[in-house]
């Protein structure tokens, strides 16, 4: 117990340094927008391929059931797609995916880092490595990760539409009447605010699995491993309280 | 000039460094030797401050890093250069990049000013026309170089090498070595070198500290080493039966 309130001790000092002044703010904006692309464009195939294709699958599973009971219009779909990739599966499938992607490539270029004495060569110079090397990556994924979402939701709306069509479950017309139906605000609210959440978790837990390896290859291999389930637990456990608060 | 004092340091309740005290000249190369596990690295890192001794002062030019705060301590590593064992060049940066990465996070020259300075750098260390190479790309005697060219960029008054001759062959060593020893002098800074290669010991020992189970065992120049006749430091100069031969036969 007492070594799990000294790992988030050290987690949260960690944070607490990378959070501290920039010597040269240009070479920290530089590397935020670097980090920045390598999540955004680097995880974006990944992304597009699987929202699409569970907003494709969400529209087949809920008119098979709405055929078999035949009490509720198929219109009725696109609303519950829309609602269901806005407020659970673009942003919680989504980060589940970039844990694994972004997480454990964080893990596993600090962890080398380490290991291979670059981060100690920074030291030397007098950077600081904590704001130098995890500050841009955690304000990369607060920026980047929320944009991935809602590109995540309308391509998994996409993919809805075109498996209902090619399918023959509803017409276009009905298909978007449904996604533009009684359409509320407070639930791209709440998406993006599991977005940026869970984009900080992401960047955060894996930059520290990253940050305190010691030894070689196989605790890189490791802290990689645990980078990504520990985000994931992290974030199956955050997502649970902020549906609970703030639905 | 660099002194330390007296400096002990702890790793659980193994004793690594029991009190060692040394003084490293300006102008010169001075040498901390020792076999593996005697404390070299150890010593290098308090003095350079990756590690922070338990006890003991380490002076830079009179100043005490231990006793410093952090802002204080960031502003003397700015006149620290340091080459890695295995370098430690940035993958993902161009040998430019990597040489000029203290310029541009330090300094508020221009581009062009920086890149000239690179070349300078570049051309001391005799890789001209490498700039745009990758770490990947490169030798290890390169990156040596490469290391060297990062560590005097910006001007360093102290210049540390952790191991500047592993995994080198014998003349791509005794080239780094000159290379340290030409660019101490030039520039002359303080430069602290740890080593268990006696080819460097003797080509530029101009000072050397011999470390033994974490504590200073011997110190002199490298001519005085040589008439060394027995104790530790002897088993380490001779470690082989075939030198101590070598060494019976020439007295002969």
């Amino acid at each position: 117990m007492i070594k799990i309130f000294e790992t988030f001790g050290e987690y949260l000092t960690l944070l607490f340094r990378a959070a501290s002044r920039p010597e040269k703010p240009i070479m920290y904006w530089k590397e935020t927008f670097r980090q920045a692309h390598d999540i955004g464009i680097g995880s974006l195939p990944n992304i597009a391929i699987v929202s699409t294709f569970i907003g494709a699958v969400s529209a087949v599973q809920f008119a098979y059931q709405f055929r078999t009971m035949n009490l509720v219009p198929m219109w009725w779909i696109g609303s519950i797609v829309r609602k269901g990739m806005i407020l659970e599966l673009a942003p919680t499938i989504s980060a589940l995916l970039l844990a694994g992607k972004v997480g454990s490539n964080i893990a596993s270029e600090l962890g080398t880092m380490r290991i291979s004495e670059q981060i100690d060569a920074y030291e030397i110079m007098g950077v600081n490595t904590p704001a130098y090397l995890i500050g841009p990556k955690i304000a990369a994924a607060i920026f980047v990760v929320p944009m991935l979402v809602v590109i995540a939701v309308f391509l998994g709306i996409m993919g809805g539409w075109g498996a209902g069509i090619m399918a023959n479950f509803y017409t276009t017309a009905e298909y978007f009447r449904g996604v533009t139906d009684a359409f509320n605000s407070y639930d791209v609210f709440i998406m993006l605010v599991k977005a940026v959440l869970f984009g900080f978790i992401i960047s955060s837990v894996s930059c520290y699995k990253g940050y305190t390896v010691h030894g070689g290859a196989v605790e890189i291999g490791k802290s990689a491993t645990q980078a990504v389930v520990y985000s994931s637990i992290i974030i199956v456990i955050v997502n649970f309280i902020v549906a609970f608060i703030l639905l | 000039m660099i002194e330390i004092k007296d400096i002990k340091k702890k790793f659980g309740d193994y004793l690594v460094l029991k009190g060692v005290s040394a003084t490293f000249e300006s102008g010169k190369c001075n040498l901390i030797i020792g076999k593996s596990g005697s404390g070299k690295t150890v010593t290098l890192k308090c003095m350079v401050g990756l590690l922070e001794p338990d006890e003991g002062y380490i002076l830079f030019d009179g100043r005490n890093i231990t006793e410093m705060a952090f802002t204080e301590r960031k502003e003397v590593r700015k006149e620290i250069g340091m080459l890695f064992q295995g370098t430690a060049l940035f993958d993902s940066l161009t040998v430019e990049e990597n040489v000029r990465f203290p310029l541009d996070m330090f300094t508020t020259k221009t581009l062009a000013e920086k890149i000239e300075r690179v070349n300078v750098c570049l051309g001391r260390v005799n890789l001209e026309n490498t700039n745009k190479k990758f770490p990947g790309d490169l030798s290890g005697g390169m990156k040596k170089r490469v290391g060297i060219a990062r560590a005097i960029v910006m001007n360093p008054k102290y210049l540390f090498c952790d191991e500047p001759n592993s995994g080198l062959d014998p003349k791509t060593s005794i080239v780094i070595d000159q290379l340290i020893q030409e660019i101490t002098q030039e520039f002359n800074m303080t430069t602290v070198i740890n080593t268990h290669d006696m080819n460097s010991v003797m080509g530029i020992g101009d000072k050397v500290v011999f470390l033994h189970q974490g504590l200073k065992y011997w110190e002199g120049t490298n001519k005085e080493i040589m008439k060394i006749t027995e104790g530790e430091l002897f088993d380490f100069i001779f470690a082989s039966d075939f030198l101590k031969d070598l060494r019976r036969r020439a007295q002969y």
